[in-house]
């Protein structure tokens, strides 16, 4: 229980970044930390106290085996986490060029 | 097996990838191209819609038969709502990809705009028809992430901070999706739609669910862009080139948004009575909020921006007082009606925001600005757009002989009959606000006389532009014609069947 409870913690200390920060690469690294904890909370409902690796053993039936969808899942959120992270970076580099700032109190241009 | 169901999502994947390829060496490959793909998609679409009808066909991918009853393969599941979604889709799409091939000459790197649109349509094909939870996250990133791409098209300050924006939101609710997807198979050891539903049937802890639904809701309500979650929208959908911002306002927020919540509260989780309170007052408020908001805008596409907002409150309120009346049990018909409004009112204002955002967009491709009070007399030189943005704006403010007054009236007298007077006023008194705010629009953008002798320079915009409005705003008649009995009872009626009818959806599929 312990481990989904520190789960929730690094969700919230992503939020708290996300809502706080002022610098835009902060914002895109606290968006991170809130990945993480997704991907970690998707491994730990997978697990399976004193389960082995999901590969069938026909010679040992009683064998408790990890759930192995979730892991999974983990990996395909891993590459969409990674093409989410690609285009913030990418567009944090243009917002630099076109206002030479990272500080999101100086880019505000749409209001209303 | 329905073997159709696959290439929806298959030809614009394989068309995006081939754009990037042969476009680079053979011009204009593209353009023609994207076109072609989408009229494809469209008549395959519209093929799927009159061969539907009551039948729900599913596509195992892979092959893979369950197992003891117990899906084990990811399914595609087609049935009445879905293809209705679909059609929008494809047409919108159609009709916006044939516009971009005069109004996208202006920027740069053609073969990206169009392979981007493609992989948008992809997504958003696969979230509708996908029948798994995981699926229709995995699609949804795909679509969004290109949408990222493409509202920050134009690279400019406006752009690319609006594209900022919408990318923090996008990805919060990407991880409040994906938490809620993990909190459900958690507990039910299940991914797939129908089965959740029967393994939810069989007993469930009523607040831990709870907490479920709302990690969900916000999730896609964020997406949806229902008002406490709207910031984005307004930036995001007027920052993006013209043909985008009517994808993205008359399609992406329904497919990706509305269309999951809608799919997922029926058919997915028993719904409480309280979360059907909660939704309905949410549809509520953005349409209330959102109509004050868009009243006071002048820039033209931020305006049509907030009525986005604004209409698409009409579609949750109405489906929520359906949503109330099936958790109460009570009432059935009227719960039909109020749904079949709502989802008649989807389908109106895809084809009548789409058609307003291409109409912004020629009156920027010609004058270059998109600021209400520098504009005027454009009627006489502009006379399509002038044509078509006039029956636009008289379908979203609701006048008779046009569709959007036909959906309107539906919902008005569903929550009159479902006794929610409250909401049935609120309605009109929105649907009023919306009439003054467009006639702002038409007689600041078209009738108000300026100088004439900048206006003889105006011509009217090209072909390719002039087709897609024209052919946009007679859908937008057209459309009119769904309210009477027997068309209505071919298209609507199986949406609402499937919706309405707690178990049928998820016995059928796990059935076959």
């Amino acid at each position: 229980m312990i481990a989904y409870i520190m789960c929730f913690i690094l969700f919230l200390v992503g939020l708290y970044g996300v809502i706080t920060r002022r610098n835009l690469v902060k914002i895109a690294v606290s968006l991170s930390i809130m990945e993480i904890s997704t991907f970690l909370f998707f491994a730990l409902i997978g697990y399976v106290d004193g389960g082995v690796a999901p590969i069938v053993d026909p010679a040992d039936p009683v064998k408790v085996y990890v759930d192995p969808l979730p892991q999974a899942l983990v990996l395909t959120a891993i590459v969409i986490g990674l093409a989410t992270t690609a285009m913030l970076m990418a567009i944090i580099i243009r917002l630099y060029r076109k206002y030479k700032t990272f500080d999101i109190r100086e880019i505000k241009n749409l209001r209303g | 097996m329905n073997p159709l169901i696959p290439l929806f999502v298959v030809t614009p994947l394989a068309g995006a990838f081939l754009i990037m390829i042969i476009g680079r060496f053979i011009k204009e490959f593209n353009k023609y191209f994207t076109s072609l793909i989408l009229l494809f998609l469209v008549i395959i679409s519209f093929y799927s819609l009159f061969t539907t009808g009551e039948n729900l066909s599913v596509y195992k991918v892979g092959g893979w038969e369950p197992i003891n009853k117990i899906p084990i393969g990811i399914y595609m599941v087609m049935d009445g709502f879905t293809v209705i979604i679909v059609c929008i889709i494809n047409l919108i799409g159609f009709l916006s990809a044939f516009y971009s091939i005069s109004y996208i000459k202006r920027y740069t790197a053609e073969n990206y705009f169009y392979a981007l649109f493609c992989l948008m349509v992809a997504g958003m094909n696969g979230v509708v028809l996908s029948g798994d939870l995981f699926n229709i996250f995995v699609f949804l990133e795909i679509s969004v992430i290109s949408s990222y791409a493409l509202v920050a098209f134009g690279v400019e300050k406006n752009e690319l901070e609006a594209s900022f924006k919408y990318q923090v939101l996008g990805t919060l609710a990407s991880f409040l999706i994906l938490f809620g997807i993990g909190f459900i198979y958690w507990k039910t050891k299940t991914l797939n739609i129908a089965d959740i539903k029967l393994a939810f049937s069989s007993g469930y802890d009523k607040t831990y669910y709870l907490f479920v639904q709302i990690l969900i809701l916000s999730g896609f309500g964020l997406k949806a862009a229902i008002i406490p979650f709207h910031a984005w929208l307004p930036d995001a959908h007027s920052s993006a080139p013209s043909p985008i911002s009517a994808m993205l306002s008359g399609v992406l927020i329904k497919a990706v948004g509305i269309y999951v919540i809608i799919r997922l509260f029926f058919n997915m989780f028993i719904v409480s009575e309280g979360m059907a309170v909660l939704i309905t007052t949410l549809g509520t408020l953005s349409m209330v909020i959102g109509v004050f908001l868009a009243i006071g805008q002048w820039d033209i596409k931020r305006l049509l921006a907030y009525h986005s907002i604004s209409q698409m409150g009409y579609v949750i309120m109405s489906v929520g007082i359906g949503m109330i009346l099936v958790s109460r049990g009570i009432k059935p018909e009227v719960a039909a009606l109020a749904i079949s409004g709502g989802i008649f009112h989807l389908i109106n204002h895809a084809a009548f925001k789409g058609l307003l955002f291409l109409n912004a967009g020629a009156i920027e491709y010609t004058i270059g600005t998109r600021d209400l009070r520098e504009m005027g007399g454009l009627s006489k030189s502009m006379p399509a757009t002038s044509a078509t943005s006039f029956v636009a704006s008289m379908s979203i403010s609701g006048i008779p002989p046009f569709n959007g007054f036909f959906s309107k009236l539906i919902i008005i007298i569903a929550a009159i009959m479902a006794k929610f007077y409250l909401l049935a006023a609120l309605a009109v008194i929105v649907s009023i606000i919306t009439l003054a705010s467009f006639l702002k629009f038409q007689r600041y953008a078209f009738f108000n006389k300026t100088d004439d002798k900048k206006n003889q320079q105006i011509k009217e915009v090209p072909f390719p532009m002039v087709f897609s409005m024209v052919v946009l705003s007679i859908i937008c008649l057209l459309l009119s014609l769904l309210v009477i009995p027997g068309i209505r009872d071919a298209i609507l009626t199986p949406a609402i069947d499937i919706l309405t009818d707690p178990l049928k959806y998820s016995s059928t599929i796990i059935g076959q």
